[in-house]
């Protein structure tokens, strides 16, 4: 209870001591705040990509086109070859006729369609592989290519996996500005912190004259750095969410042109909290590199 | 209380401030430290605070010694002892009240109870009507009394005081002195250096005479 009291003094002058100088505190809250919204909004741009993969295409899959004349028979016996093999998990047949069918249905190339005298498209098979991996994709790809009346074989997926190449290419950039701009946010607190032991000398040697312990000393500094990382935080959140609210105007506009109802994805609850709890974290490390650094210099004497 | 045997304090460069100390102060005992300027009343003081370690011999302060106390202990030390200042070192960012709440904050005082402590305080040094002062609007006699009253907001059992009348007429020392009788009347260890003949004759009590560095019977 003694220690709780304690720590609301300390916060509640933290508070005062923030708001006593109102634009350096706003000037610092917002030099965080844009340093991480740098990283979290690529995050945010990179998650939203994914999903997006993802929701063409959920699983990678190979399909088989069938050289034409192939007999029903043959069809049948190719099949049950195909169910059979250990690498795959199931499979899927498309005749000719419901093809040309789902092509009329999905394209709105109907009227190109019904003017061909003849279906031009071939049976089809599509395989869906236990291993979604580029290596073992690529290895059923290969074997099948040389079986008996397969015509084509084509892995549907490659790109995704070019995609997800991409993208962790993407998260690697991320993650290195990120640290970068981490570090610089201790950086500022470490400064910040540094110029307020400076300008406080004096009380703070009066206090340890008085006895006052250094874990009583320190308190404050790293309630600052605290309280500043998790506003500068929070300054952060608000510059992604409303960057992301005036991008969405423009990513729904042009969605719309490809018939598609994609968004950006604004930030999970639970990447909002890791993102406050991280910046606060870094702030109380900036301060507390700060004190360890300064405080034994100052000695009464 | 205060135990000093054989201490020899010296600071590099070969200045040797304390030669040879040994003295007993008794508890609720009242002694003056006297001597010229330089002759180490506020180096010996500073020992007993732990602010500088002795060279040598040893330095007990209610049993602990302050030339082998672990830094961590320090605090603990100070607590129980009342640092008088001859030039006060009041905090300029704050009231009168808040200079005197300092020494309970960091102690981890309930903040009502504190309150009642702090002007318990100041009314003991005359300063109750001054509590929302800042300590630069005060005169020098009251930023004396002020840091008295920071001093023993604590209710230490031990007051060291550094020239506490130095820089005041003898009127506002005569106040002063006052106030330590008072406390020296129930029961505090009181330390006190002072150069003012005055005093001595006032308020009679124990003389250490330090003469650079070494003690004079």
């Amino acid at each position: 209870m003694k220690t709780l009291l304690e720590h609301l003094r300390v916060l509640r002058h933290t508070l005062q001591r923030l708001l006593l100088t109102p634009n350096a505190t706003l000037l610092n809250i917002l030099i965080i705040g844009i340093a991480l919204s740098l990283p979290v909004g690529g995050y945010v741009l990179l998650k939203s990509v994914q999903l997006l993969g993802a929701q063409i295409s959920g699983t990678p899959q190979i399909s088989v086109f069938l050289a034409t004349g192939t007999s029903d028979g043959d069809i049948e016996r190719i099949g049950d070859k195909l169910k059979q093999h250990a690498a795959i998990q199931r499979i899927e047949f498309v005749p000719r006729a419901l093809a040309l069918k789902k092509l009329q249905q999905s394209s709105g190339l109907s009227d190109v369609i019904g003017g061909l005298s003849q279906n031009p498209l071939p049976d089809a098979f599509i395989i869906y592989p236990k291993d979604d991996s580029v290596a073992a994709l690529e290895a059923l790809r290969d074997e099948l290519n040389a079986w008996q009346h397969f015509e084509h074989v084509q892995l549907d997926s490659a790109w995704i996996h070019k995609l997800e190449a991409l993208l962790n290419f993407g998260r690697t950039a991320v993650a290195i500005l990120a640290a970068l701009l981490s570090f610089a946010l201790i950086a500022i607190t470490f400064n910040t912190i540094r110029l307020q032991i400076l300008t406080r000398r004096e009380e703070i040697e009066v206090s340890k004259l008085i006895g006052a312990t250094d874990a009583f000393i320190r308190r404050p500094f790293l309630y600052f750095g605290l309280t500043q990382g998790l506003l500068g935080g929070i300054a952060a959140w608000l510059l992604v969410a409303a960057s992301l609210q005036l991008l969405n105007y423009q990513v729904g506009a042009l969605a719309q042109l490809y018939a598609s109802n994609f968004s950006l994805q604004h930030l999970s609850a639970g990447d909002s909290l890791t993102l406050l709890g991280f910046s606060a974290y870094l702030g109380w490390l900036g301060a507390w590199f700060s004190v360890s650094q300064h405080l034994w210099q100052i000695e009464p004497r | 209380m205060i135990k000093f045997n054989q201490v020899y304090k010296r600071y590099p460069g070969g200045h040797e401030a304390l030669k040879n100390l040994s003295f007993d102060i008794a508890e609720g005992e009242m002694v003056y430290l006297t001597g010229h300027s330089g002759a180490g009343k506020s180096t010996l003081l500073k020992l007993i605070a732990a602010i500088e370690r002795p060279t040598s011999g040893s330095v007990l302060v209610k049993g602990q010694n302050i030339r082998s106390i672990k830094p961590a202990a320090i605090p603990q030390l100070r607590r129980n002892l009342g640092l008088i200042f001859q030039d006060h070192k009041l905090l300029f960012d704050r009231s009168a009240f808040d200079n005197v709440m300092l020494p309970l904050q960091i102690c981890g005082f309930d903040p009502r109870e504190s309150a009642k402590r702090v002007r318990a305080a100041l009314d003991k040094v005359g300063l109750l009507e001054r509590e929302k002062a800042n300590p630069i609007a005060l005169s020098g006699g009251e930023q004396q009394r002020l840091c008295i009253a920071r001093a023993i907001v604590n209710r230490p059992t031990m007051l060291l005081a550094d020239e506490p009348t130095g820089n005041l007429d003898s009127e506002y020392a005569n106040e002063i002195m006052n106030i330590f009788k008072s406390f020296h009347q129930v029961g505090v260890t009181l330390l006190v250096s002072t150069h003012d003949e005055n005093i001595l004759r006032q308020f009679p009590a124990r003389a250490l005479h330090l003469n650079k560095g070494e003690l004079q019977a």
